[in-house]
């Protein structure tokens, strides 16, 4: 085993097996976890720093009673089971395909920055596959694959990085805010309104459903474990047993910094030093991602409070379209975590099993094509919006300033339409309605 | 109506305790607000009355309330979160500005944040540092927030439940000097009986100067009223009550009688609200004003220690020089700045 102290971070996924961490039912403390110094003494990775796996990189399943228990409608062997499993996969297929449009239409000129999620489909589509339809998700804004399985649709992902809007869809209709650029802070917005499921509980105007109540999941980066809010949001959840999972993609960088930078421990043994559970998972595994979310999900809607998901992940693509990642990485890199791609590593799972048939792969292929020409038709099709727009929705309730400067814009525009000019200042004089009368 | 006299720091408590028993998703937050009742015990007793689970005591992270209460109220609820003093806010500055007051725009108005923040505000206190200051410019200056000040008992009361009923996020400050300042104040007032939240007010009416002014300083600008008057001048005092948005129509017409215009507040100058009251007088009433208009305020200088916080605060005199020099009598009317205002 390798000492932990250089490798703890940049975890090695070469050590992970089918052993699993221990964590959902109370069993590792803070103590049995690791060492709290990040240095392990012993020569031996503490149990939760290896990342539970289920599937290796070559598809192999490998059993593990603790998570195969959260997996009985994947595994039952059925036709039920087997669709289940195939979405998964076209799921996976979709996004990446998705995401490659994207970009192509930014170089385009289509649109005017694009974050891909290549390489974190497994995570993304594993851990949204968990969720109800009445619980709630508070991203950041590389979570498209999360975003898509909540039903928005693919062309009101990309309105906003088009430049058109602020907003591409109804946070309340899909269950999911729009996406956060402030890095780290919609960890504590998932704070708040699992507290606020907590209190309807409470006050009797929501009942818990079946499985239990409602829950919350805040995505961040492994950049973002470094965030006040994100070191708040810890403590706020674990004070107040929020029902919240605060899942990390620890995709081995934030913009040009190494995850070694922002941690000199395992991102998952900080959850234990605020008493929240964490485990860490084998992000590109999507069965192991899911089990792990689900049993999260169940902790959480049954009063056993928030836990941390750290999946370890791989950002493929660069940070952003203007991004160049030949700058501060090893084209090497690439190719060890092309080695253990979420996509080929389900499929090689699903044609071993005869789960995935070469018409089953067409068929997916032709649907993630069609996603994208849909997708590339609609984007292409958003006009920009009014100028005046950029008034609304400021406020929820009348407010005299911004109609007064509405109305001052307005004048102004109008000034252009009457002369027919676009840039001279002649139009300015008599348009502005900033002096008397104006009720600014 | 029933009214009773109580200090201003009880009318706040009264406010939310109304609050709280007409909407069922009002909760409070902050530190020490639970069985402490607040440093300034304006949430006394209101534990006991609501439960822990409605008035809750948060861990020691500004940060981490505010961005609670917009998770709380992005999931329906309204809460009042109290930061314990106004230097400590700053520590919650993104999620107050980036994402309470946007968030109504960043969802095209999907998702309304109706978040009171209540902040004991500014000096003359003796207090230790960052205790006493005066950062209503900050969110004066950010689109989707409104900001309002109270200065005595019954807005407090009213003020308070007109915030929490406000759909957009209020900053709501509340004047530390003022806290043990006794009123009279009908807690029950019908929201619609009272001015809306925001207007100024007309405290008192006169013809020569327009005082305008806020928070604890109302009292100051009535004294100077008081003292101006034995010399035959009679100034009209405005309580702008509203910072954010400024009730400009109220001020306009005052100006446009009395020609001249006084802004009196402790917060530093430099982009101040008085810098915005002066130039929006000077754009709308410029025909009208027979001087420049004059700040009395704060210097920008970091708040003072206690034993020297006088040079900080204006106090009757500086408002008084200020007002001499508006009416062309102090020989610093001639300094070429203009700005200055010295005791
Ligand atoms: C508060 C804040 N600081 C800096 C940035 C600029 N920024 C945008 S993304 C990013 C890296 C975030 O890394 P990580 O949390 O790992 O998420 P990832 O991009 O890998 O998904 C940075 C520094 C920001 N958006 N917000
Ligand atoms: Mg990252």
């Amino acid at each position: 085993m390798p000492s932990t102290m250089g490798s703890t971070s940049r975890d090695d996924l070469s050590r992970a097996g089918g052993a699993r961490a221990e964590t959902a039912s109370g069993t590792t403390d803070g103590t049995t976890a690791g060492s709290t110094n990040g240095g392990t003494t012993a020569g031996t990775a503490p149990p939760g720093d290896v990342p539970v796996r289920l599937l290796d990189e070559k598809g192999v399943r490998h059993p593990d009673p603790g998570l195969d228990r959260w997996l009985t409608d994947v595994d039952a062997g059925t036709d039920d089971a087997r669709g289940a499993l195939l979405a998964l996969y076209e799921d996976m297929v979709v996004a990446r395909r998705i995401d490659a449009e994207a970009t192509a239409l930014q170089r385009q000129g289509e649109l005017a920055l694009w974050p891909p999620l290549q390489g974190q489909e497994a995570a993304q589509v594993g851990s949204a596959a968990a969720l109800r339809d009445d619980d709630f998700v508070f991203s950041s804004y590389r979570e498209h694959a999360v975003a898509r399985r909540r039903g928005v649709a693919s062309v009101d992902l990309l309105r906003v990085w088009r430049g058109v809007t602020a907003s591409g869809w109804d946070p309340y209709a899909v269950g999911m805010a729009t996406p956060q650029v402030i890095i780290g802070a919609q960890a504590l917005h998932g704070v708040g309104y699992a507290l606020g499921i907590q209190a309807d509980v409470e006050r009797g105007v929501v009942a818990p459903g079946e499985g239990g109540t409602a829950a919350v999941v805040a995505y961040v980066g492994d950049g973002a474990m470094s965030q006040g809010d994100v070191n708040e949001a810890f403590v706020f959840a674990a004070t107040w047993q929020v029902p919240l999972v605060l899942f990390c993609q620890n995709n081995q960088w934030a913009i040009s910094e190494p995850v070694a930078l922002q941690s000199a421990v395992p991102l998952v043994r900080r959850a234990w030093g605020f008493g929240v559970p964490g485990v860490r998972v084998d992000g590109n595994d999507v069965l192991a991602v899911l089990a792990v979310t689900r049993e999260a999900l169940h902790r959480a809607r049954t009063g056993g409070g928030p836990t941390f998901v750290e999946a370890v992940t791989y950002r493929m693509g660069p940070h952003t379209t203007a991004d160049d990642p030949t700058r501060y990485r090893d084209a090497s890199e690439l190719d060890v975590w092309a080695e253990r791609d979420p996509i080929a590593r389900l499929a090689a799972y699903l044609r071993a099993g005869g789960l995935l048939t070469g018409d089953d792969e067409v068929r997916v292929r032709a649907a993630a094509d069609a996603v994208a020409a849909e997708l590339r038709a609609g984007v292409v099709a958003i006009e920009d919006p009014p100028p005046l727009s950029v008034f609304d929705h400021v406020y929820a309730e009348p407010h005299p300033t911004v109609a007064a400067e509405r109305a001052e814009h307005a004048a102004y525009l109008a000034g252009f339409a009457d002369t027919g000019t676009t840039t001279t200042g002649t139009t300015t004089t008599d348009t502005t309605t900033s002096g008397e009368g104006a009720d600014r | 109506m029933t009214t009773q006299t109580l200090t201003l720091a009880k009318a706040l408590g009264a406010g939310l305790r109304r609050a709280m028993t007409d909407d069922p998703t009002v909760m409070v937050l902050g530190e020490d607000i639970g069985r402490l009742g607040g440093v300034y015990r304006v949430t006394d007793g209101l534990q006991a009355e609501f439960g822990p689970r409605r008035v809750v005591d948060t861990p020691l992270a500004e940060s981490g309330i505010l961005g609670t209460a917009v998770g709380l109220a992005y999931r329906g609820y309204r809460p009042v979160v109290e930061i314990q003093f106004d230097g400590f806010v700053y520590v919650a500055f993104d999620q107050i500005v980036s994402q309470l007051a946007k968030m109504h725009a960043r969802t095209r108005g999907a998702v309304k944040l109706p978040v009171t923040i209540r902040i004991p505000v500014a000096g003359g206190i003796g207090a230790a540092e960052h205790h006493s200051e005066s950062p209503e410019a900050y969110f004066v200056h950010t689109a989707g927030l409104r900001v309002v000040s109270v200065s005595n008992p019954q807005d407090a009361s009213t003020v308070l439940r007109q915030a929490i009923a406000c759909d957009d996020p209020v900053v709501f400050f509340e004047p530390k000097r003022l806290y043990h300042v006794k009123g009279e104040v009908d807690p029950g007032l019908p929201l619609d009986d009272a001015p809306p939240m925001g207007t100024a007010r007309v405290v008192s009416p006169g013809d020569d100067v327009t005082l305008v002014t806020f928070g604890s300083h109302v009292a100051t600008a009535l004294d100077a009223a008081t003292a101006a008057s034995d010399e035959g001048v009679s100034i009209e005092v405005i309580d702008l009550r509203s910072l954010s948005p400024i009730d400009h129509d109220t001020i306009a017409a005052s100006v446009r009688r009395t020609g001249r215009l006084v802004v009196l507040h402790e917060g530093p100058r430099q982009a101040g609200v008085g810098a915005e009251i002066a130039t929006s007088v000077t754009e709308r009433c410029f025909d009208f004003l027979e001087a420049p208009p004059v700040r009395v305020t704060g210097y920008d200088i970091p708040y003072p220690p206690a034993k020297l916080e006088g040079n900080q605060v204006p106090d009757l005199d500086r408002v008084l020089v200020g007002v001499d020099r508006v009416l062309g009598r102090s020989p610093a009317s001639s300094a070429p700045a203009g700005a200055e205002v010295g005791a």
